[in-house]
């Protein structure tokens, strides 16, 4: 059986992903894309967890499950967020969204 | 394994939520004049809740009900009372708000928020905990970019929802750390599991990082304070002020019960602690000094004002804990009172810098009296509730030796008052340039005059008469966990 610290190493990475996705990207939608790996890595932890540990505890599993619900309903909150800037000023990009500053 | 309690632990967000269905029943019914009365609905319906809640749902003794999922204890309770009472404000607020009081949803929105407040004050399990936040922070977002005409409301809402989204991602993998570490979700046992289990001091100092960048969010402390100035001057107003009161207080009711039940034995979080609320203070305050617009100010304040109440969590101790829920009380009551003044003045004159302030009380005696009263407050003055927080907050810190931290708290204050009283200059001195203050009066509307009374009452009485508040503060610290 494959050891648990591969599925860690992996989510580390997935999540380290995405975070440098979120920093890195200009434009709104990629950045949610970054949450969304993030999110991802976080579900493998979960689910790696769950696995290696006591079995017969779903916990890990709910959790899972109630993340990935979450991170829908805030990604369809994102895309309407994002929707309503576009119309505004016709721009996704993260740097041209400056009015408030200082 | 249904026990009657169970209904009680969560009564008033059984009855948030009845109200929330009723007014979205009732509000369609309604002529597009009468739209506004959903206002008064949701505040009636939001102070029912509390006296209905204050009546029949005061918990006994803590117990954890819903198969661990929440905990009935009075830390949550009051949390909640606190909650629901910023809430009634902040709707009394929107009423008059031109794009949000004739807006079922806008209420409808707060509300869901409130029930997700509610219920992160009295989660004992981390799922719970992650929903209860999300379920605050999704509403929220939509209500900060809610007026979709406005260029800055919606950046406001992107904004907030971009480093929202980031952070809970963050906190969510530190979550996900924690179940692997122990097996458990719920804290209690996962305070007793790590305190067992092999020493992992490395590994739990990285989670607690990775919570304190969710939470650090939540409560804007530095170095996650950005979104805060901009979301606060782009959001419509009401919101603003309910995010850096409500909202920070949930925060902390998370932070409180999160830290002091999960991590008891790794102290090496009070030193990071002390560290985020020394900058908190110090770069809320020295950014504050510049500002030239009210509720950018109020922003960077509500900043500096979550640095002293950190210094309370990181004084870990029985009268820290008390000292932060007082903190929280009197914060509430202060920055709401401010911001609804900025509010009935803005609405009225359509503008909030500084310098429009001129004047003001000679244009409205009361609202002059009313910012007077949260400014001081604000600045920790007696006799208002600001002063007596700050006082115990300091007390907790020497009390535990934190001499240091204290000291830079009130090195802190007293930057503070500059530029508070810099405000009350321009209300009180000032004149408005070349015309006759009389013929420009500013007229309250009946639901700001109440907020505003009842609200400055609150902070003359929490600065007076502040034994009774701060024994359930006490009350509701023993009761932590």
């Amino acid at each position: 059986m494959i050891p648990l610290s591969w599925y860690l190493i992996f989510a580390a990475g997935l999540f380290s992903l995405g975070l440098f996705g979120v920093l890195a990207r200009r434009n709104a939608v990629a950045i949610l894309l970054g949450v969304e790996l993030m999110l991802n890595a976080v579900n493998i932890n979960l689910a790696a967890f769950w696995r290696y540990g006591n079995v017969a505890d779903m916990t890990g599993q709910v959790f899972a499950i109630i993340v990935f619900a979450v991170a829908a309903a805030e990604v369809a909150v994102g895309l309407a967020l994002v929707i309503s800037v576009y119309r505004s000023r016709n721009t996704v990009v993260a740097d041209e969204i400056d009015m408030l500053k200082w | 394994m249904y026990t009657p309690t169970m209904l009680l632990a969560i009564l008033p967000e059984i009855l948030l939520l009845t109200l929330g269905v009723i007014l979205l029943v009732v509000e369609p019914f309604w002529k597009a004049e009468n739209r506004r009365n959903a206002g008064w609905l949701t505040f009636g319906g939001l102070l029912a809740v509390l006296f209905i809640s204050l009546l029949l749902a005061r918990p006994a003794d803590s117990q954890t009900v819903f198969g661990g999922m929440l905990r009935y204890d009075w830390y949550g309770f009051f949390f909640k009372m606190m909650f629901l009472f910023a809430a009634a404000a902040t709707s009394l607020f929107m009423m008059d708000h031109e794009k949000l009081g004739r807006r079922g949803e806008s209420y409808l929105l707060l509300l869901a928020s409130t029930l997700g407040m509610c219920l992160m004050a009295s989660s004992a399990d981390l799922v719970m905990l992650y929903l209860a936040i999300e379920t605050t922070s999704i509403p929220l977002y939509v209500l900060s970019g809610f007026m979709l005409d406005d260029k800055a409301s919606t950046e406001a809402g992107f904004k907030y929802l971009l480093y929202g989204a980031v952070t809970s991602a963050i906190l969510l993998y530190g979550f996900s750390l924690l179940f692997g570490f122990t097996g458990t979700t719920n804290l209690d046992t996962l305070g007793n599991a790590l305190a067992a289990g092999p020493n992992m001091s490395g590994l739990v100092f990285g989670v607690i990082l990775l919570l304190l960048v969710g939470l650090g969010f939540k409560i804007s402390a530095v170095p996650f304070h950005f979104w805060a100035p901009d979301v606060y001057q782009g959001a419509p107003t009401p919101v603003a002020g309910f995010l850096s009161t409500a909202s920070k207080a949930a925060g902390f009711a998370v932070l409180l019960r999160l830290f002091f039940a999960a991590f008891p034995g790794y102290a090496s979080w009070t030193s990071v602690l002390a560290v985020v609320a020394t900058l908190t203070m110090t770069i809320g305050n020295l950014l504050a000094l510049p500002q030239t617009n009210l509720k950018r100010l109020l922003a960077y304040s509500s900043i500096a004002h979550a640095g002293y109440a950190l210094i309370g969590v990181v004084a870990f101790s029985e009268l820290g804990r008390a000292s932060v829920v007082f903190y929280l009380l009197a914060y509430i009551a202060t920055n709401l009172l401010a911001f609804g003044a900025v509010m009935a003045f803005s609405r009225v004159t359509g503008t909030d810098d500084i310098k429009d302030f001129s004047g003001l009380s000679r244009r409205s005696p009361w609202l002059g009296l009313a910012m007077l009263a949260a400014f001081l407050s604000l600045a920790g003055m007696p006799p208002f509730g600001g002063f007596v927080g700050k006082v115990i907050v300091f007390a907790a810190a020497v009390d535990k030796g934190l001499y240091a931290l204290a000291i830079i708290g009130i090195l802190n204050s007293i930057i503070a008052v500059y530029y508070y009283l810099n405000v009350l200059k321009f209300v009180y001195l000032y004149r408005m340039e070349g015309e006759n203050e009389e013929t420009h009066p500013i007229p309250l509307t009946r639901p700001y005059a109440i907020a505003l009374v009842v609200l400055a009452l609150g902070v003359v009485l929490l600065g007076t008469l502040f034994g009774p508040w701060f024994n359930w503060s006490n009350l509701a610290a023993l009761n932590l966990f």
